[in-house]
């Protein structure tokens, strides 16, 4: 640990309700830049886990840094430094494309000439130059996606968390949000990713499966499949889960 | 499951007890300027009837307005001199009913009560003496002299009216967040939950103040109803009520995670009991005791007191301190429960 290469670690975080182990013991650490995926079938513990290294749950145990700030003391800083797009979509249904870029570019304390500039340069990114007046509820499902994705980055964060953001997207959106990720990425954006999605794993660098509450396997998708002789992610996770 | 089971029986307790005009046990003042038998036997059968309580005896006219300031006096009776003597005489007295029309409804009633009992006194005396005479009541409505619907209306309009706006608008649009998931994400960025919920809060208060405003206005130009007292006490009043309310809403809002739930919440738990506990249709008074109590934790309840003193008897905050306080209370108590829960939240 303590490793500057690292921007989230987290050792033996452990999340009780009440009785309910979601998060038993967990360790693991995320690299700066990397594209994480987080593999888990519904109900493993995977939000659970997102929602606290955002700050918007607290762990029952364990020592988690996100960005370099402690999560029991620190969390106003750590919100600072990340992007967040949660499993349900989150934008104002009823105001327009340019009115959420805007509202949420101010929430993060972005100075008018910088909201003015970057919702500028992300309409014409997006090719929304037409619709950018329109309400958000009138547009189809995967240009909300992607519109939430770039606003949950519209302020540089550090790391973006991303809670199953491809759910009810078809698959031509979902190869172009990958790209968006991709591209974050590459502007050294690190990306925490879920997802039930296998193949979308094998987009991820490195990839970790929870199985009820636990870790049960870390590695790069290549490692993964060789570790458990099998010829996709879907494989290994198939096998894990028996 | 509480609401479904609990609801009917509080419903049906509440109508039944509390839907009835009659009255009872109403607190009324005498003058009694002549002091004779049949004064005197009035007075006994007016306080025998079980509709009537003695509160006071007055002895000059100038402490009528005073007792009926201070808001439980609802009548005030006057023998005009030599009562006896003059039906003796003139076959014909005086008596002098002075109501408190800041609530028309409540006003009626008790004059209306009192008269018939003067009547039946009136039939007994004949009676016995085989003369005609008559018991002439001469009845003024304080306050009110034309009975006015529209002036008891209109502060309950304004209480319900805020109420509404604010408790079950931001109860609705701060679980409408939650429902949609932003409000997630506004927990996640760097805002303080104090600032997501005074930018959630600060718009209902200038709504809530616009609105009322309006129907004063309305209220003063369309109906011509005076506000006899000081308007920049009515107005901190008002903002006093919203801001209660308000909290009121957050604390909704923190207990419902769905839009749905927190309109029910809001027109079940709080919409409710405004229009059946506060005096807005019916009068507190006749109440049984059980309800009283419980009307006694209704916000609404004090602020209609407050703003009817203010607009109709025109009196100061020596006056009503008291229930400006327990709003205030009531404001503090909401507020820390909903931080307390809002915390809780998110753990």
């Amino acid at each position: 640990m303590d490793n500057k290469n690292n921007i989230i670690e987290v050792e033996n975080l452990v999340k009780k309700f009440g009785r309910f182990v979601a998060n038993d013991s967990l360790t693991f650490e995320v690299r700066k830049g990397e594209i994480f995926g987080f593999l888990g079938a519904n109900g493993a513990g995977k939000t659970t886990t997102i929602r606290i290294l955002c700050g918007l749950s607290s762990p029952t145990s364990g020592k988690i840094s996100v960005a370099g700030f402690d999560v029991y003391k620190e969390t106003e800083k750590i919100k600072k430094h990340i992007g967040y797009m949660s499993q349900k979509f989150s934008l104002y249904e009823d105001l327009t494309v340019k009115e959420n870029i805007e509202f949420y570019a101010g929430i993060y304390g972005l100075s008018r000439n910088e909201i003015r500039q970057r919702s500028g340069k992300l309409i014409k990114k997006l090719g929304l130059e037409e619709e950018k007046d329109m309400v958000i509820g009138s547009l189809p499902q995967g240009w909300k996606q992607k519109l939430a994705f770039s606003i949950a980055i519209i302020h540089d964060p550090d790391i973006v968390f991303l809670d199953e953001p491809t759910g009810g997207v078809d698959p031509i959106t979902r190869r172009q949000f990958w790209d968006m990720i991709y591209e974050a990425s590459h502007n050294g954006i690190t990306v925490f990713v879920t997802t039930h999605y296998m193949d979308e794993a094998e987009y991820c660098e490195r990839v970790s499966i929870m199985a009820e509450g636990k870790i049960v396997a870390l590695d790069t998708p290549a490692g993964l499949k060789k570790t458990f002789n099998a010829s996709s992610v879907d494989e290994v996770f198939l096998k894990l889960a028996r | 499951m509480l609401i479904i089971i609990g609801m009917p029986i509080v419903q049906v307790l509440i109508f039944g007890f509390a839907i009835t005009n009659e009255i009872k046990d109403v607190q009324i003042a005498i003058i009694d300027n002549s002091k004779d038998e049949v004064s005197r036997e009035i007075t006994q059968k007016l306080l025998s009837s079980e509709y009537f309580l003695l509160n006071s005896n007055l002895s000059d006219y100038n402490e009528i307005e005073e007792s009926f300031r201070g808001g439980k006096i609802k009548e005030v009776i006057i023998f005009e001199n030599d009562f006896a003597f003059k039906l003796q005489r003139d076959k014909s007295a005086q008596v002098q009913i002075i109501a408190d029309a800041s609530d028309p409804n409540m006003a009626n009633i008790v004059v209306n009560y009192t008269a018939s009992i003067l009547k039946d006194y009136q039939r007994s005396y004949m009676a016995g003496k085989y003369i005609p005479v008559t018991i002439v009541p001469e009845i003024k409505m304080l306050y009110n002299e034309e009975l006015k619907s529209v002036f008891m209306f209109l502060p309950r309009a304004i209480t319900i009216l805020l109420m509404l706006i604010s408790a079950m608008m931001t109860s609705i649009s701060i679980a409408r967040e939650k429902e949609l998931g932003t409000m997630e994400v506004l927990l996640v960025s760097p805002l303080k939950p104090m600032q997501i919920i005074l930018g959630k809060v600060f718009p209902y208060i200038i709504l809530g103040f616009i609105n009322a405003v309006t129907i004063l206005l309305l209220g003063y130009y369309v109906f011509g109803m005076p506000v006899q007292g000081n308007m920049i006490l009515l107005l901190l009043e008002v903002l006093l009520f919203i801001i209660m309310a308000l909290s009121l809403g957050i604390l909704i809002s923190t207990i419902a995670k769905t839009q749905q739930t927190a309109m029910i919440i809001s027109l079940l738990g709080l919409m409710l009991p405004t229009i059946l506990l506060s005096g807005f249709i019916f009068p507190l008074e006749n109440m049984p005791i059980i309800l009283q109590l419980i009307a006694n934790l209704m916000p609404p309840k004090w602020f209609i007191i407050i703003i009817k003193a203010i607009m109709l008897k025109g009196i100061g905050i020596a006056f009503i301190w008291k229930e400006t306080l327990i709003l205030l209370g009531m404001t503090v108590i909401f507020i820390g429960l909903s931080v307390r829960n809002f915390k809780v939240r998110l753990e």
